[in-house]
């Protein structure tokens, strides 16, 4: 395709193709410092959904070797935000090699904590505010479990911070840098976040998952454990790929339930959830 | 501008591939042809770049994993249907898969296809629905149109596993010019020794032909032709002759044009060792004038996996039309898709 660009994201390597230059160069920039696939796993194409719509009100169709159909084109200015779906979509439908959970993911001492919940449970605000405590953050989209192993590997991809969280992470990390403010995409207000220096550096170090944790953002605080038959049908809903990875998926599922300790944590605002989470820490 | 031809290759003789092959172009475009289990199976073993290496075993792992989803599909669907009594045989993927077929190895399995005698349909049918498939056409003229003029019901998602059959009685629609002998296809089926059977080789290898030159308009037509190409192979293995054979059964179902062809094009794109016959059939492989068109439409994929050649694509759309309804009841057709939008 004219404009290219390659990058590695954890041990993903994606290929993006553009008809236009503006998303390739949003991309090079924001990520920068990440390594190029010797191989890409998947290829994006970022089309025009008709040749006139090229340079006639640019509309841009979210393609790659896996398109959902139902999938809506997003105009040129929303370019990263397409890369970046794509980008995800492709990992989300293709991905076998690793059991993708729809997790947040932090490490301390080699060892993992896990956040999953619904879209607006502020997993992504939540590992923002530990890596500004010194976590290493190794996600907000994807926790890629490898079945061999047990261990979570890093998909540490520009952090997609979504209306009122922006303006949380912008307080938090006021040294990160940012990509352009998107407004008015599907999802509202869009900025994405360079994860740091200790998160892309450290992104081929995997970790053993230590807790499980599924956060509920606007009650007061509470924490609760969590059943392993719970966590394990929690996590199958918050899979991408649990059925098509067949028994590999289940038993990568099974282990990381009995292993890991789970708790569901409500939490009133950031500060209070961060304390929640390092006593958890501590007592795990 | 690149097209497939690299993948037709690398299928055909994986031991051709330089050290500097463009991989993710190769991989790109097997993905897209649905190709790449199939890819991964040709490159076992061979030298290849570790990353390549890498990629291509998951590509092995998900092919197998589909192939157990598949035959798990199809114990599902013998276990609905085992009381009615009625012959149940496979076809496509599942069917190589459960006869463990070579054209099995890495091949990507969507839906479960099945033939049943037209006389069992209703009873199928019934039975399906009591055990969990349901319909997913709601539109009431699609329906009308699948049960007056298809070669098939239409089609029936499971509620719990999501999966998809396609429930046959013939292997062409029946508003097609040709009308092949279904009942023929039933009674040379041969049984897996669980409740299921498959066509015969012969019969396998003509109904790949129908269904990629007969039919459709040749999309995914790459891996059919692999398909055919595996199936020669093996045939040829256990009869030097087995072309014949398939080309007298093709005659049984007035299919000969539909599979010569496919031989032809598998001869000329896979190097299939088949050769030209003139007693008892008729069998020519010198390339004919159009047969570049076809292969023009069937390697119209580029190292982007971005469909090539729209117009050839167009063509052979055209095409599929024409085949498949009389002219009248085409122009009926479209007419009230289109008004329906």
């Amino acid at each position: 395709m004219r404009h290219v660009f390659c990058v590695r994201i954890g041990p993903i390597g994606f290929r993006v193709g553009s008809d236009w230059r503006a998303p390739i160069d949003a991309l090079s920039d924001l990520y920068r410092y990440y390594p190029a696939p010797n191989l890409p796993d998947f290829t994006v194409r970022l089309e025009a959904t008709r040749p006139w719509r090229r340079w006639i009100r640019p509309s841009i169709a979210i393609a790659g070797d896996y398109t959902l159909p139902e999938a809506a084109p997003l105009p040129l200015a929303q370019g990263l935000l397409a890369a970046e779906m794509a980008m995800n979509l492709q990992l989300a439908l293709g991905g076998r090699r690793y059991l993708l959970l729809h997790a947040s993911c932090v490490e301390r001492d080699g060892q993992a904590v896990l956040m999953t919940g619904e879209s607006g449970a502020g997993k992504s605000t939540l590992a923002t505010l530990l890596a500004a405590k010194g976590w290493r953050f190794m996600g907000d989209e994807f926790a890629l479990i490898d079945p061999d192993t047990g261990l979570v590997h890093a998909f540490p991809r520009l952090i997609s911070l979504k209306n009122a969280g922006i303006a949380a992470a912008l307080a938090a990390r006021p040294d990160a840098r940012f990509g352009p403010l998107l407004k008015d995409t599907p999802k509202g207000d869009i900025r994405h976040m360079v994860p740091d220096a200790l998160s892309v550096g450290a992104m081929d170090e995997p970790a053993r998952p230590a807790l499980l944790l599924y956060p509920h953002y606007g009650a007061a605080s509470e924490t609760r454990g969590v059943p392993a038959s719970e966590s394990f049908v929690r996590l199958t809903q918050a899979s991408t790929n649990y059925v098509a990875m067949g028994e590999a998926g289940f038993g990568a599922l099974a282990r990381l339930v009995r292993e890991t300790p789970a708790h569901a944590i409500d939490y009133p605002d950031g500060a209070a959830a961060v304390a929640q989470v390092e006593a958890l820490w501590r007592t795990r | 501008m690149a097209d497939a031809l690299i993948l037709a290759r690398a299928l055909a003789d994986p031991q051709s591939l330089a050290l500097d092959t463009d991989w993710t172009g190769l991989v790109t475009m097997a993905r897209a042809e649905q190709l790449l289990g199939t890819l991964a199976w040709r490159l076992d073993g061979l030298p290849l770049p570790e990353d390549v290496a890498v990629l291509l075993a998951d590509a092995r792992a998900a092919a197998e994993n589909g192939r157990r989803a598949a035959l798990w599909e199809a114990e599902m669907a013998r276990r609905a249907l085992a009381p009615l009594g009625c012959p149940v045989v496979l076809l496509k993927g599942t069917a190589f898969a459960a006869a463990g077929l070579s054209a099995a190895r890495g091949r990507s399995i969507g839906d479960l296809d099945i033939l049943v005698p037209r006389a069992s349909l209703d009873a199928v049918e019934a039975a399906l629905l009591a055990a969990g498939w349901e319909w997913v056409k709601p539109d009431p003229y699609d329906d009308a149109y699948y049960r007056r003029w298809m070669h098939e019901l239409p089609p029936l998602i499971h509620r719990d596993r999501d999966r998809m059959i396609d429930v046959h009685h013939t292997i062409l629609p029946l508003t097609a010019r040709v009308t092949p002998d279904a009942a023929a296809l039933l009674a040379d089926a041969r049984a897996l020794g669980n409740g299921l059977s498959v066509l015969s080789p012969e019969g396998m290898i003509v109904h790949a032909a129908a269904h990629l030159f007969a039919d459709g308009d040749l999309a995914g037509g790459l891996r059919n032709l692999w398909d055919i190409h595996c199936l020669l192979c093996e045939g040829l293995e256990d009869d030097p002759d087995f072309a014949l054979s398939v080309i007298e059964e093709a005659a049984r179902h007035q299919l000969d044009a539909a599979t010569a062809l496919a031989l032809r094009l598998t001869h000329q794109m896979f190097g299939t060792p088949v050769k030209s016959y003139t007693h008892p059939a008729r069998l020519d492989l010198k390339p004919r004038p159009l047969d570049r068109l076809y292969r023009r439409r069937l390697l119209a994929r580029d190292d982007w996996g971005r469909p090539t050649r729209p117009f050839t694509r167009f063509a052979f759309y055209v095409r599929s039309h024409w085949l498949r309804m009389p002219p009248a009841m085409l122009a009926r057709h479209l007419w009230t898709k289109w008004r329906r939008g």
